[in-house]
C-alpha cells in the first residue's frame, strides 16, 4: 500500500513537473526571446551564486564533521610506522587541491554569474594569452613534480623488502573462498614451503610436510597476535581467486594472487591497547558499541585492528573479517609459547603424514624433555605406581631381541636420566601380548629387557644397578580383546626401586 | 518546410553557391534507393544521422537498465534491513524471502548488479551511447562532409552494439545469474564457474557481448578516423576543425589502439575457461578441486585490460570534453580561450593515457619499483587537465554567457571534472593509493570524474544539439531542473563516499561494510546516498520523458541556426535529408571560434576573412 501510495506520488510530481514545463514553454512564446534571456540570467545566475556557496560551505562543513575519518587526523591515526608518511602525503595533497578546488569552483560559478547574459553587454573577443597559459602549466608542473617526488620517496621506503639480515618476523597469509588462514614460523623463525598440489582437508595450505621448516608451523586461530615495534613481513598468497590483505589502521593493502607471493613489511607502532586509550578521547568512540546495550560496554572499549578483503573475491567477500591484536613483546612470546605446531597436532602419525616411519628430531628433543621430567618426578613421588614408567618409543627387530635404531634415542635419556640421579636402580620389563606361546613369549621378553640393559651398560651405567626381567603375557594392561589393546600390552617399562 | 528567411541565410545560400564545393551531389539525389522505405530510413539506415540516433536512444535504454540496477543495490547499501520482497516479480528467486516473508537480496546477485551496472554504463552508455552518438552526428556534420567515410560499416558498427546489447540483456535472466566478478573481471574469479555461479554461462555471455562490442568499437573507430582525415571540406585544416571533431577524432585513435588488446585479453580469458589453457592460472585449488594449470599469471590480465581500460576513461571524457568546450563557446559568445593549448592538451592525454594504465595496479603485485614509472606520468596528467580547466573557466570570462540546459550542463561537466579529477591526484600517488586502494574513495573519484561528468557533456551535448537531430527543442524548463537537481543530487550521492573511503571502507561489500566495526558507523551516510540517489535517479526519468516528448511535440525549431553558431552543421536544413546539404558543400574559411569578433556576434566559418584578418585556426 505504503508503496503504491509513493508510485501515485512519482506519477503526480512528474505530472506537475510536464505541466510547469509546458506552461513556462507557452509563457516564453508569448514573453519572446528577449525576455527569457533576461529571466534565464536573473535565475540561473542567482542558482549559480547561491550553489556556490551552499557547495563551498556544505563541503567545508561536512569536511569538518567527518574529520575523525580523515587519514591521519585524531582517531585515525596510523597504526604503523610507514603509515605516518602516507598519512602526511594525504594531508599535503589534501592542502593543494584543496586551495584549487576553492579557487577554481570560486573563479567557475562567479563568473557564470558576473558574465550572464545582459542585451547591453558584448562578449570580449579573447582567443588566448601565452603568458597567462604559460603561468597556468607551469604552477600545476611544479605543484606535481613536488608531490611525486615525495610521493615516491614515501613509497620506495614503504615497499621496500627487508634486508637479509634484519630481525623480523615472516608471517604467511592465505586468502581462500571465504576467510584467512594465517601461518607463524615455528622456533625456527622459518615457514615450511608449500606445494598446492598437497591441499587436502586437513592439510588446508598445501604445507610440504617433508620439509622439516614445517614441521613447527604453527596455523593461528581467529585471532592473531602481533608484538609492537617489531618489524613484520607478510607472505600473502592465494588459494583460489584473487584477494587481497588489508589492515586499515595500518595502511596495509596487498593482493594475494595465486601462484605469484606477495608481500608487505610494516612495523606495528601502537598496541591494541594504546589505540584504544587514543579513541577513549573522541565522543563518538564513548557511544556503546552494541546500540541495543546502551549501558554495556562503549566502542572504544570493544576496538580491535581488523583484517579484511580489499579486492572482490566472490559472494561472501564483505566477510572476511580476522581480528589482530598488537600487544607488548612479553605478552606477543606468551601467546606464541602457547601456540601449537600444527604438523604435531593435526597431522603427526596419521595416515597422510609422510613421515609416519620416521622419528623427528623434534621429537627427540620433545620427548627428551618430558622424560627427563617425568623420571624426575618418578624419583620424587612417594606412590609405588608412579614409580613405573613405560618406554613408549622403544621397538625391536619382529621377533627378535635386537633395538632399531630409532629406538636408541629414548634410551639415550633414561642413561640421561640415570645419570641425573645416581643414586637410582631400576627393574627394565619385558611384557608381551598373549599371541603365541607363552614360553617363547617369557623367552623373548626376557631377552628383550636384557637387551635393553646392555645398551644401558654399554652406555656406562653401572650394571648394578639394572635388573632386567621378561614378564611374557603375565602382567597385561589391560584385557587382550583388540588390536589396539594388545599393542598396549607389548611394552618395555621400568621401574625406579 | 517553411521558415523564415533570415538575412544571414541569403549570404549563406550566396557564399554555399559561389564557394563551395560542387560534388554533382544533385545529380543523384533524387530517388535515393538507400532511404525509400520506413525501414531503411529508420531502422537499417546507413546515414550517419539516424545511427547516431540508434546509438542514443539504445545508449538511454542501458542507462535507464544500468541506473535501476544502482537503486536497487543502493537499497541493499543504505537500508540492509528493509524488506524487499516487493521486488520479487521483477528479480524473482533472487530475492531471498525467509519465514518471516521478508525479502533479502541475493549476495550473488548484488555483485551481478554491481558489475553489470559497471560494464553497461562504461561501455554501453558513456562509450556507444556518448561518443558513439556524437562522433557519427557531428563529425560529417562538422567538417562538411555527406556523411561517414564507409557509411556501410558504420550501420554495421550500431548493429554489432545492438548484437552485445541482446547477448548482455539475455544474460540477465540466466539461472545462475549474469557475471559477478567485477566489470574489470579479474581472473581467476571470473575464470572459474566453481568460484562464483556468475561465471559459469553469465560470464560466457559476458565475454561475447563484450566481443561483439569491440568489433563495434573498432568498426566506428576507423570510420571516425578516416572520415577525418578524409572527407573534410575545401578549407577545413586540421587546426580550422571545431575541438568536437579533434575529441572525436583523437578518441577514435585510442579506441581503435586499445580495444584490440582488450580483445586479446579477453579471449584469452575464454581460452583459460573453456580450452584448458594457463594463461591466467596458476596453482590453484577452488572449493576442494586442485586444478592441474600452471605457469599462468592472473597479472597479465588486468595489464591487458587496463592497458585498454586507462585509455577507456579517456576515450569516455574526451568527447564529452569536445562537446563542453564548443557549448560553452557557443553559449558565452566568445571564443574558446586558448584553442591550441585546448587541441594540445588532448594530444597530452591521449598520449599520457597509454603509460599509466599500472596505476589501477600498485596493490596488484606487480614489482613496486615499476610503479615509479606510473605514478610520475599519471601525475603529468594533471598538468594537461588543468590547462583545459583554466581555459573553460576562462572561456566564461568576460563572455555574455547564455543560460540554458546546454549550458548549464558545461558548467556542471567543469565544476565534476574539477572535483573528481583533484581526488586522482591522491589516488595516482601510489604511496596514498596503498591506503585508498579499492574503497569509496575511489567509487567517488571515478564517478565524479567520469561518470557524472561525462554525462554532464552528454546532457550538455544532447540539449544543445537536439534541434539539429530531431528538428525540435527539448523543454528548457525541465532541462534546467534536472540540470540543478542532478548537480546537487550527483554532489549528494558521490560526495559522502569520500569520508567512508577514508576510513577505509573497502568497495563491493554487500553489507556495506556491517561486519567490521571500523566500516559499519555509517548507516546513517550510507541511507543519505541511497535516498539521493533515488531522487536523481527520477531527475533522469524527467530527462527521458522530456527526450522522448520533444521528438514528437516539442517546440519546433523555426531557423537552421537557433544558438548563433559557427560550425558547418547549422548551414544544414533543418531536418537534413541524406547528404546533409541539398547543394553545393560550404567551404571553410576561417576557425570555428569567431564569436564576439569585429563587433559581430558571431562569423561562421562559410564567411570569407576580410582583408585585414587575421584567422585564429592557424
Amino acid at each position: 500500500m505504503t508503496a503504491l501510495i509513493i508510485l501515485l506520488c512519482i506519477i503526480l510530481i512528474t505530472i506537475v513537473l510536464v505541466q510547469i514545463g509546458k506552461v513556462t514553454e507557452l509563457t516564453a512564446q508569448i514573453k519572446g526571446e528577449r525576455e527569457v534571456l533576461r529571466d534565464n540570467s536573473k535565475w540561473n545566475g542567482l542558482l549559480s551564486l547561491i550553489f556556490l556557496v551552499i557547495f563551498m560551505v556544505g563541503v567545508f562543513v561536512s569536511t569538518w564533521q567527518y574529520k575523525n575519518q580523515m587519514l591521519g587526523y585524531g582517531p585515525h591515526e596510523s597504526a604503523s610506522e610507514h603509515g605516518i608518511a602516507l598519512d602526511d602525503m594525504f594531508f599535503i595533497t589534501l592542502v593543494f587541491t584543496g586551495i584549487v578546488f576553492l579557487l577554481t569552483h570560486i573563479a567557475l560559478f562567479w563568473f557564470a554569474y558576473k558574465y550572464r547574459w545582459s542585451e547591453n553587454r558584448k562578449a570580449e573577443f579573447i582567443s588566448h594569452d601565452n603568458r597567462l597559459e604559460i603561468i597556468w602549466t607551469a604552477i600545476p608542473a611544479i605543484v606535481m613534480t613536488f608531490l611525486v617526488v615525495r610521493g615516491l620517496n614515501a613509497w620506495n621506503t614503504v615497499m621496500a623488502d627487508i634486508g637479509p639480515d634484519e630481525d623480523a618476523i615472516e608471517i604467511e597469509a592465505t586468502g581462500q573462498q571465504f576467510n584467512w588462514i594465517i601461518r607463524y614460523p615455528g622456533p625456527d623463525g622459518k615457514l615450511g614451503a608449500r606445494n598446492y598440489k598437497l591441499t587436502t582437508a586437513t592439510n588446508q595450505i598445501g604445507q610440504d610436510f617433508t620439509d622439516p621448516k614445517n614441521w613447527d608451523d604453527v596455523v593461528v586461530g581467529q585471532e592473531l597476535y602481533l608484538p609492537v615495534g617489531k618489524k613484520v613481513r607478510v607472505r600473502i598468497l592465494a588459494k583460489d581467486v584473487l584477494h587481497n590483505f588489508f589492515l586499515p589502521q595500518f595502511r596495509v593493502k596487498m593482493d594475494a594472487v595465486p601462484g605469484l607471493p606477495t608481500y608487505f613489511v610494516f612495523t606495528p607502532i601502537k598496541t591494541t591497547s594504546d589505540y584504544r586509550n587514543e579513541l577513549r578521547k573522541y565522543e563518538e568512540y564513548n557511544e556503546p558499541f552494541d546500540p541495543a546495550d546502551p549501558t554495556g560496554p562503549k566502542r572504544w572499549e570493544k576496538f580491535e585492528y581488523e583484517l579484511a578483503c580489499a579486492e572482490l573475491c566472490g559472494k561472501g567477500h564483505y566477510s572476511m573479517r580476522r581480528i589482530l591484536k598488537v600487544v607488548s613483546q612479553e605478552e606477543y612470546d606468551e601467546w606464541y609459547r602457547k601456540q601449537e605446531s600444527y604438523y604435531l597436532t593435526q597431522v603427526r602419525g596419521k595416515d597422510e603424514d609422510p613421515n609416519k616411519d620416521k622419528v623427528l628430531d623434534v621429537e627427540i628433543l620433545q620427548r627428551a624433555k618430558a622424560f627427563s621430567e617425568s623420571i624426575k618426578s618418578a624419583v620424587e613421588s612417594e606412590d609405588e605406581e608412579a614409580k613405573t614408567l613405560t618406554l613408549n618409543h622403544i621397538n625391536f627387530e619382529t621377533g627378535a631381541a635386537a633395538l632399531t635404531a630409532n629406538s636408541k634415542y629414548e634410551l639415550d635419556n633414561l642413561v640421561t636420566g640415570m645419570n641425573a640421579f645416581p643414586q637410582i636402580r631400576i627393574e627394565i620389563a619385558g611384557h608381551t601380548d598373549n599371541t603365541g606361546d607363552p614360553a617363547s613369549n617369557r623367552e623373548l621378553s626376557q631377552q628383550r629387557a636384557a637387551a635393553v640393559a646392555r645398551y644401558l651398560t654399554e652406555r656406562g651405567i653401572d650394571a648394578g644397578r639394572l635388573r632386567s626381567v621378561g614378564y611374557g603375557d603375565t602382567k597385561p594392561l589391560g584385557p587382550n580383546d583388540t588390536d589396539e589393546n594388545r599393542a598396549k600390552n607389548r611394552r618395555t617399562e621400568f621401574t625406579i626401586l | 518546410m517553411a521558415h523564415v528567411v533570415s538575412a544571414t541565410e541569403t549570404l549563406e545560400e550566396k557564399l554555399t553557391q559561389e564557394l563551395g564545393f560542387d560534388d554533382q551531389f544533385h545529380e543523384h539525389h533524387h530517388g535515393d534507393k538507400f532511404q525509400s522505405n520506413f525501414l531503411t530510413t529508420y531502422i537499417f539506415s546507413t546515414d550517419h544521422k539516424i545511427i547516431g540516433r540508434q546509438f542514443l536512444i539504445t545508449g538511454i535504454f542501458w542507462a535507464i537498465m544500468g541506473a535501476a540496477m544502482s537503486i536497487i543495490f543502493r537499497l541493499q547499501l543504505g537500508f540492509p534491513e528493509a524488506d524487499m520482497a516487493w521486488l520479487r516479480p521483477i528479480l524473482g528467486k533472487w530475492i531471498m524471502v525467509n519465514e518471516q516473508g521478508i525479502g533479502k537480496l541475493d549476495p550473488e546477485f548484488y555483485y551481478s548488479l554491481v558489475t553489470i551496472h559497471g560494464t553497461v554504463l562504461v561501455f554501453f552508455v558513456l562509450t556507444a551511447g556518448l561518443s558513439g552518438t556524437f562522433s557519427n552526428l557531428l563529425i560529417p556534420l562538422q567538417i562538411g562532409a555527406r556523411d561517414m567515410a564507409s557509411p556501410l560499416l558504420n550501420a554495421f558498427s550500431y548493429w554489432f552494439f545492438f548484437l552485445a546489447s541482446v547477448v548482455m540483456f539475455l544474460s540477465l535472466f540466466l539461472s545462475t545469474g549474469p557475471f559477478s566478478g567485477g566489470w574489470t573481471a579479474y581472473p581467476p574469479l571470473s575464470a572459474l564457474p566453481q568460484a562464483s555461479d556468475g561465471s559459469a554461462a553469465g560470464m560466457t555471455m559476458w565475454i561475447v557481448a563484450m566481443a561483439l562490442f569491440i568489433v563495434s568499437a573498432l568498426l566506428g573507430g576507423i570510420n571516425y578516423v578516416t572520415t577525418v582525415l578524409n572527407l573534410r571540406t575545401k578549407g577545413m585544416n586540421m587546426w580550422r576543425m571545431p575541438l568536437t571533431i579533434w575529441a572525436f577524432f583523437i578518441t577514435a585513435i585510442l579506441g581503435v589502439l586499445s580495444f584490440p588488446v582488450l580483445f586479446s585479453g579477453v579471449l584469452l580469458l575464454m581460452f583459460d575457461r573453456s580450452m584448458g589453457t594457463s594463461f591466467y592460472l596458476s596453482e590453484i585449488v577452488v572449493g576442494g578441486q586442485i586444478l592441474d594449470r600452471v605457469g599462468g599469471s592472473p597479472i597479465l590480465f588486468q595489464h591487458l585490460f587496463w592497458f585498454l581500460g586507462h585509455p577507456e576513461v579517456y576515450i569516455i571524457i574526451l568527447p564529452a570534453m569536445g562537446i563542453v568546450s564548443e557549448v560553452l563557446s557557443v553559449h558565452a559568445r566568445k571564443p574558446i580561450f586558448g584553442y591550441r593549448a585546448m587541441v594540445l592538451s588532448i594530444l597530452a592525454i591521449a598520449f599520457l593515457s597509454f603509460i599509466v594504465w599500472a596505476h589501477h595496479m600498485f596493490m596488484s603485485g606487480v614489482n613496486p619499483f615499476i610503479s615509479n614509472f606510473f605514478v610520475v606520468f599519471t601525475l603529468i596528467i594533471a598538468v594537461p587537465s588543468a590547462v583545459k580547466v583554466f581555459n573553460w573557466i576562462s572561456t566564461i570570462y568576460g563572455s555574455n554567457f547564455r543560460f540554458n540546459a546546454a549550458s548549464l550542463f558545461g558548467i556542471g561537466f567543469v565544476s565534476m571534472f574539477i572535483s573528481g579529477g583533484l581526488t586522482g591526484i591522491f589516488l595516482g600517488n601510489s604511496a596514498i593509493d596503498i591506503a585508498l586502494h579499492d574503497t569509496y574513495f575511489v567509487v567517488a573519484h571515478f564517478h565524479i570524474v567520469m561518470g557524472i561528468a561525462a554525462f554532464f557533456g552528454m546532457f550538455a551535448g544532447i540539449y544543445h544539439w537536439f534541434p539539429k537531430m530531431f528538428g525540435r527543442f527539448m523543454n528548457e524548463t525541465l532541462g534546467k531542473i534536472h540540470f540543478w537537481g542532478t548537480l546537487v543530487g550527483a554532489y549528494a550521492i558521490f560526495w559522502p563516499m569520500h569520508y567512508t573511503g577514508m576510513a577505509g571502507m573497502p568497495r563491493r561489500y554487500y553489507d556495506g561494510g556491517a561486519s567490521f566495526d571500523a566500516f559499519r558507523h555509517f548507516e546513517d551516510l550510507n541511507k543519505f546516498i541511497t535516498v539521493a540517489a533515488i531522487v536523481v535517479f527520477f531527475l533522469q526519468i524527467i530527462f527521458v520523458i522530456n527526450f522522448f516528448y520533444s521528438i514528437f511535440s516539442g517546440r519546433k525549431s523555426t531557423t537552421k541556426n537557433p544558438w548563433g553558431a559557427n560550425t558547418l552543421e547549422w548551414t544544414t536544413p533543418i531536418n537534413a535529408g541524406h547528404g546533409n546539404w541539398p547543394g553545393n558543400i560550404p567551404t571553410v574559411q576561417r576557425w570555428a571560434y569567431d564569436y564576439g569578433k569585429n563587433g559581430e556576434e558571431f562569423i561562421p566559418q562559410y564567411i570569407p576573412l576580410r582583408e585585414d584578418e587575421h584567422d585564429h585556426g592557424h
